[in-house]
């Protein structure tokens, strides 16, 4: 089959030296399927389609996310009794699609995570020169916002946000950009204070380069690989974070459609329709584990002496 | 554990939490004006001006943060625009049911998450290390909402043996804390497996195996008290998610405990209480925090040090 193919081909492109705490030395097989596991294959090859979804939903979704049709009600999935070819996933109680609703629910839910994402990781990174680069008081500036951050959970602040200023799609993006940012202005402070110090970085500052050129043409590239792995390990969280939020009625608004605000909605008719919520959660949940698994086997892979 | 540790923890516990009240303060005045958000933008001028007085909110902005403080050290936190009783009575009301809710849920995460990761450290790359940490991966990447709907559907819809909503009996705890416990014990068994492991990794459990201290007694007197520490150190973070899940697991569930009435608030946009709830929350948090350095310094005096140096 095409993914052990796959497999096969990464296991002898470059193979790390072994672990240092090898148990078991005979099941050197066993081993390698673990460290290339074929869930990883799996997880890259859900999340390729789950993002063609979301970047296509136009071209792929049957319906109009919002079209309803009144006359085709609460119609179960195409393979229950009941159910027709046109509505391959069923219908909402409005007649609305499912499967069309979820394929733009999709979109919606991965854009509002990457739009944020991006946003933390470039307010991270950005404040975690800044308080590198400064020291003194922006560092202890910088160090108390982070603990303000880490002192209450995130999802508490975004409803204190959201009941204080009201609803509004920027708002909730902006919110959920400033999701995560500590991780990064801690990962950045901590990696260019000591890449400061190395060689290039000096030899860079004497040869009379702007700070802001030392830490964006040289450090920022050398600490990437630990920026990306926290963006993978934070990007799960923050499609979780929207979909939770959304999913309490504080998030993504009707008539925009998001996974979590699908799941929300459907829980009403839980009893007559299970098909309206069981999908959507379906989805995050498959989703936020192929990005889980990936982000610890792209972690692993880059520093295996984590596992 | 030297004093200066011990008051630099306690100053920035402080400090933050003067800051949390402070950006409560500050995002409340930002959020608009109360008085035109309860009266609506049509009310008479005489009226706004009368409840803007009778508010305080037509002095200098510094006296109003001063009264503000001074009201909080005093207890007193307003009212609920909803029924006008007091907003601290409402949330005490509330809380046992949360946290009945949290203690059952930690118990289990206990009970489940740290024999699972201290076994799959032990027996690490066997069949059953790796079931259950891609137990532990699917147990801490589904949602809590969505684990707790599906429950729902299945012994509540479908068989009917669970009540899907109230808090009287166990019964009614059964699906909220399995919903919880399914998350928290993953990523305790995942963290005890790797903290284990890299006990395991070091030279004195080595140098104990060489000198033929018994497995069972390397594991028990060497590995495990010394793999305590970095699961103290999630303690903090443990209570966090346990605050954020409960506040999904009580909306799923109609629990009607803080979670509920904190969502309930917002949507109403019942700010005193709001307010309340998060101030409670951070000062909970903090107060955690607190106590986890302070373990976290007796456990491994050697922090004490590294940390009063810079």
């Amino acid at each position: 089959m095409n993914m052990t193919k796959n497999t096969t081909l990464l296991v002898t492109s470059d193979d790390p030296a072994p672990a240092p705490l090898a148990v078991n030395d005979e099941k050197a097989i066993s081993r390698l399927l673990h460290r290339y596991p074929p869930l990883v294959i799996i997880s890259i090859v859900v999340l390729l389609i789950i993002i063609i979804m979301a970047l296509f939903a136009t071209d792929i979704a049957p319906y109009e996310y919002s079209k309803m049709d009144l006359r085709a009600r609460l119609h179960p999935p195409a393979w229950l009794n009941g159910g027709t070819m046109s509505h391959l996933l069923g219908t909402d109680d409005l007649g609305r699609d499912v499967l069309s609703r979820l394929i733009f629910s999709i979109q919606m839910s991965l854009l509002v995570a990457f739009i944020g994402t991006i946003f933390g990781a470039i307010l991270g990174t950005a404040v975690g020169f800044l308080a590198a680069h400064f020291g003194g008081w922006v560092n202890h500036l910088v160090m108390v916002a982070i603990d303000f951050q880490a002192a209450l959970p995130f999802m508490i602040i975004a409803l204190a946000v959201v009941a204080f200023f009201g609803n509004s799609i920027v708002l909730f993006i902006v919110l959920m950009g400033i999701y995560g940012w500590e991780r990064y202005a801690r990962i950045t402070r901590g990696l260019a204070l000591t890449a400061r110090t190395h060689g290039y970085a000096v030899a860079v500052n004497t040869l009379g380069a702007t700070p802001l050129r030392v830490y964006t043409r040289h450090i920022l590239p050398n600490i990437a690989s630990a920026l990306i792995v926290n963006m993978t390990l934070n990007f799960p969280g923050s499609v979780l974070m929207e979909t939770s939020l959304s999913f309490l009625g504080l998030g993504v608004q009707p008539p925009l459609t998001s996974l979590g605000n699908m799941l929300g909605f459907g829980r009403d008719y839980l009893t007559i329709a299970w098909w309206i919520s069981v999908f959507p959660g379906a989805v995050i949940f498959i989703t936020t584990l192929s990005m889980s698994l990936l982000g610890d086997w792209v972690r692993d892979r880059l520093d295996p002496t984590l596992s | 554990m030297p004093f200066f540790y011990i008051s630099q923890k306690l100053f920035r516990a402080i400090l933050t939490i003067w800051g949390i009240v402070t950006f409560v303060f500050v995002i409340l005045r930002l959020s608009g004006d109360p008085v035109l958000q309860i009266l609506g933008p049509d009310a008479e001028a005489d009226a706004i001006e009368l409840m803007r007085h009778a508010w305080g909110l037509d002095i200098p902005i510094w006296k109003q943060y001063l009264i503000y403080l001074a009201n909080l050290l005093k207890g007193d936190l307003g009212f609920s625009y909803l029924d006008g009783r007091d907003a601290v009575t409402i949330l005490i009301e509330r809380l046992p049911k949360t946290l009945s809710l949290m203690g059952a849920t930690a118990v289990f995460t206990f009970m489940i998450g740290i024999p699972a990761g201290i076994y799959a450290a032990l027996h690490r790359n066997s069949f059953l290390d790796r079931a259950t940490m891609s137990l532990a991966v699917m147990g801490l990447s589904v949602p809590n909402f969505f684990l707790g709907i599906l429950m729902i559907l299945l012994f509540s819809v479908t068989w009917r043996i669970l009540p899907s909503s109230g808090s009287e009996t166990w019964k009614h705890y059964t699906m909220p804390v399995i919903t919880m416990a399914t998350a928290e014990a993953g990523v305790f068994a995942r963290f005890t497996r790797s903290a284990m492991l890299e006990v395991l990794n070091q030279d004195y459990i080595r140098m104990a195996i060489a000198k033929g201290v018994p497995w069972h007694k390397v594991v028990r007197l060497h590995a495990l008290p010394n793999a305590a520490i970095p699961i103290v150190t999630i303690s903090g973070f443990f209570v966090g998610t346990l605050i954020a899940g409960g506040v999904i697991t009580e909306n799923v569930f109609a629990w009607p405990g803080v979670g509920r009435l904190l969502v309930e608030s917002v949507t109403n946009r019942d700010l005193a209480v709001v307010q309340v709830i998060i101030l409670m929350i951070a000062t909970s948090m903090v107060l955690t925090n607190l106590t986890i350095d302070l373990t976290y310094g007796w456990l491994d005096p050697r922090i004490c040090d590294l940390r009063s140096d810079n």
